[in-house]
């Protein structure tokens, strides 16, 4: 670890800082239907849209329509994705001569790009033609990100509301979302990446004969337009094989320091954006100081173990940190920070191999998804996901003191919580038990590339990635199997869709109710005190949750590293 | 609810064309206007052919180059398509070597590599970069202690002496971003190709 390592961490944490309220600005305007400064542009375009689509801006939705209304939409994004993969050959763009995509894989992807997971079974530049880069991947990186979006906006109304029985309206908050906040910046990011290098073209790849006179084809592509928007809607489902950590999706250490921040940049300000929906924007920083907290937490220990780098290369006098599976331009410290960004964030680009992370580097990745993506979290999901267990936090206090919990003015009963409970209590189901069948069943078996316990965390890894949405891996596995295609297809769904119904719940039960002002008795909400019980309540069900999983998998692999064992 | 059917699928299909469609074409006449260079893959012709991109490794194995990273890519295997045989920076199939911190293979492979590093050079430690894979099998760069390492190599190699080749190492090695963002680097392919101008004067 450097002086050097830890200011370039400090300055990623004071850039998101500095950016979250005036985003968070901006966003609460468009939620609200207010004039931006964009608005002479894209209030026509938006106009023409509604009018086009049948959809009365006005009128708002029940949440239970508002939940349907996301599901159709989601029916539609999967048919598109996997018609396209499948028709990838005969469809235009194709200058690589890409063939169909077998039906398992494109069922896996299509699952994958609609759950904002995008877990890569398929490998970008080998597999898919730029048409479906673009029509099948890049639109639904936009359409899933403002859905999460979307969705944390209804929730928050649930708790800004009072005796109302709507939560807002899908569409036009999807519209709004896509057309005001993503695409504004995806224009200006992307030529921004394009002048640090990335490519933007649909001509061939490119064939180059080398200095020592070997042929080199360099797959290129429609890169930059994607690899804006899957960062900044923390998709990152990557347009080559190795994501983030190729030089043509991230060629410069400034490339790289931008996709950090643009990864949290939207989840962050969304915690203002509540803060301001409720009309107090401290709400909005207790929850940030949350996140941040575990977010350092989580950074201190990755930084300090990959720089420590592993027993065998010290045996072998090799100093300087774990390598293995890094690039040089980012070196130990940025690799470190974009790993907990990533996985903190529900992202899953990566700039570095988290398979070749030391087992307790790569066990805070694996952590930061098993909290459940509450450590700023996917654009949207992250706060609707931390409100879930602001609702479990603030039940434990009333307990304590005996009196009926209120947050923000809402009384919490019965119902929020069990639904809290219920959201919560879904993730670990599909991802400790899809692994207890990974781990035992023949042909999933031999889908792992490493033995010994770091193979059961490779498993581990992949149904924690899929069931919170994340999509980064342990990628020595090979996922690109019926079972591993199938099964990961199943634990993106429910951990998207079985989080969203009962969060949606909970906003529709908490906009009917009356708001009551704050009393003498009322837990205040925007001080230490209740950001160290939110944190202890996430900690508290997380460690009992999945700890024996990871005593079987990370951890015993850091001892038999340092008793110099191999497998 | 039926009334949600029209926006479910026209109100899909116009943000489709919208982010599917519009916005990546767009940004590629856009991109391709103002950095044609960049848009393109950033690639480096001599003599009229393209030799390689400035952002994309290449294998070097001659003593007279400096050497990259070690690369794990893999291509299909000739014989058998369902199998796969390593083919080092292979720009159409990114990735990397993902073997654990236990691997019995990485700890033989590092074992191998040092050794042989080793007796090339018994002078000065062997540094970590030269013999780990990279991430994605295409990095580019290597750090300026590991093109130092192989300096007296390439000068022997060359009949030049080290002091000009360190000369050459120091003119392309990139430092941090305001002095604090990234690591100081060596793009290898840059490096090499001014090695080649030198000869050839």
């Amino acid at each position: 670890m450097t002086v050097i390592g830890w200011l370039q961490i400090i300055l990623f944490c004071a850039i998101i800082v500095a950016l979250t309220k005036p985003l968070g600005g901006y966003m609460t305007a468009v939620f609200n239907g207010e004039r931006t400064f964009l608005s002479p542009v894209l209030r026509p375009i938006e106009a023409g849209i509604y009018w086009f689509s049948g959809v009365d801006d006005r009128r708002e939705q029940h949440w239970l329509t508002y939940t349907v209304s996301m599901l159709l939409f989601h029916v539609g994004g999967f048919l598109i994705i996997y018609g396209v993969m499948r028709l990838q050959a005969v469809l235009p763009f194709n200058p690589a001569g890409q063939g169909a995509v077998a039906q398992d894989l494109s069922f896996n992807t299509a699952i994958s790009f609609i759950t904002n997971t995008n877990w890569q079974n398929y490998g970008g530049e080998s597999t898919l033609s730029y048409l479906v880069q673009m029509l099948g991947l890049t639109h639904q990186n936009f359409l899933s990100a403002a859905t999460g979006i979307a969705l944390a906006v209804a929730m928050i109304r649930g708790f800004s509301r009072a005796s109302m029985r709507t939560v807002g309206n899908f569409w036009v908050d999807v519209t709004r979302t896509t057309l005001y906040v993503l695409l504004p910046i995806c224009v200006v990011y992307t030529l921004f990446l394009v002048w640090q290098g990335i490519p933007q073209t649909l001509g061939d790849y490119v064939e180059a004969t080398t200095l020592e006179g070997a042929k080199q084809t360099i797959a290129v592509g429609p890169v930059a337009s994607q690899v804006a928007i899957k960062m900044l809607g923390t998709n990152g489902g990557g347009f080559f094989n190795a994501n983030a950590a190729h030089p043509f999706e991230n060629p410069t250490a400034l490339s790289n320091l931008v996709q950090m921040l643009s990864i949290f940049l939207i989840g962050a300000a969304m915690t203002n954006v509540f803060g301001r929906m409720v009309g107090n924007q401290r709400q909005g920083w207790a929850i940030f100081a949350v996140m941040g907290v575990l977010f350092i937490a989580g950074v201190v220990i990755t930084y300090w173990a990959e720089a420590n780098g592993t027993s065998m290369m010290h045996a072998l006098g090799l100093t300087g940190g774990n390598m293995e599976g890094k690039e040089v331009r980012f070196g130990i410290v940025a690799s470190s920070l974009f790993a907990v960004v990533t996985t903190a964030a529900s992202c899953g680009a990566v700039n570095a191999m988290h398979d070749s992370f030391t087992a307790l580097g790569g066990m805070i990745p694996l952590i930061n998804m098993q909290l459940g993506e509450v450590i700023i979290g996917g654009v949207g999901a992250g706060l609707y996901g931390m409100l879930l267990f602001v609702v479990l936090a603030i039940f434990v206090a009333g307990l304590m003191v005996g009196r009926t919990p209120e947050y923000v003015g809402k009384k919490i009963e019965a119902r929020e919580v069990k639904m809290a409970m219920l959201a919560i209590l879904v993730l670990p189901l599909m991802y400790l038990g899809w692994t207890a069948v990974g781990v035992v069943y023949p042909a999933a078996v031999a889908s792992m590339a490493n033995a010994g316990p770091h193979g059961f965390t490779e498993v581990l890894y992949a149904f924690t990635s899929a069931t919170g949405n994340n999509g980064s891996a342990f990628a020595g596995l090979t996922g690109n199997t019926l079972f591993y295609n199938l099964t990961l297809a199943s634990a993106m769904f429910v951990g998207r869709f079985f989080m969203i119904v009962p969060a949606m719940a909970i906003a529709g039960s908490l906009a009917a109710k009356k708001s009551i002002p704050p009393s003498a008795g009322t837990f205040p909400t925007t001080g230490g005190l209740f950001v160290g019980l939110v944190v202890g309540v996430i900690l508290i069900i997380g460690g009992l949750t999945f700890f024996p999983a990871l005593a079987l998998g990370p951890i015993v692999e850091q001892l038999a590293m340092n008793a110099g064992n191999v497998f | 609810m039926l009334r949600e059917i029209r926006p479910a699928i026209v109100l899909l299909l116009v943000l489709t064309a919208i982010t599917g469609l519009a916005y990546p074409l767009a940004m590629t006449a856009i991109a391709g206007a103002i950095f044609p260079s960049q848009a393109q893959g950033s690639l480096i012709e001599r003599d009229g052919k393209v030799i390689g991109s400035a952002l994309i490794g290449q294998e070097f194995k001659e003593d007279k180059y400096f050497h990259g990273r070690l690369s794990a890519t893999l291509a299909p295997d000739p014989n058998d398509s369902t199998k796969t045989v390593p083919a080092p920076y292979n720009a159409a199939n990114s990735g990397g070597s993902n073997l654990g911190p236990t691997s019995k293979a990485l700890a033989d492979r590092l074992k191998e590599d040092v050794d042989k590093l080793k007796a090339e050079n018994p002078n000065a430690a062997v540094p970590v970069d030269l013999v780990t894979t990279s991430a994605s099998g295409l990095d580019p760069d290597i750090s300026p202690e590991a093109a130092e390492f192989q300096v007296p190599r390439v000068a022997k190699a060359r009949n030049l002496p080290d002091d000009q080749v360190k000369q050459l190492v120091a003119s392309n090695t990139q430092g941090r971003l305001f002095g604090l963002i990234g690591e100081p680097r060596v793009n290898v392919l840059a490096l090499n190709l001014a090695l080649d101008r030198v000869a050839a004067k």
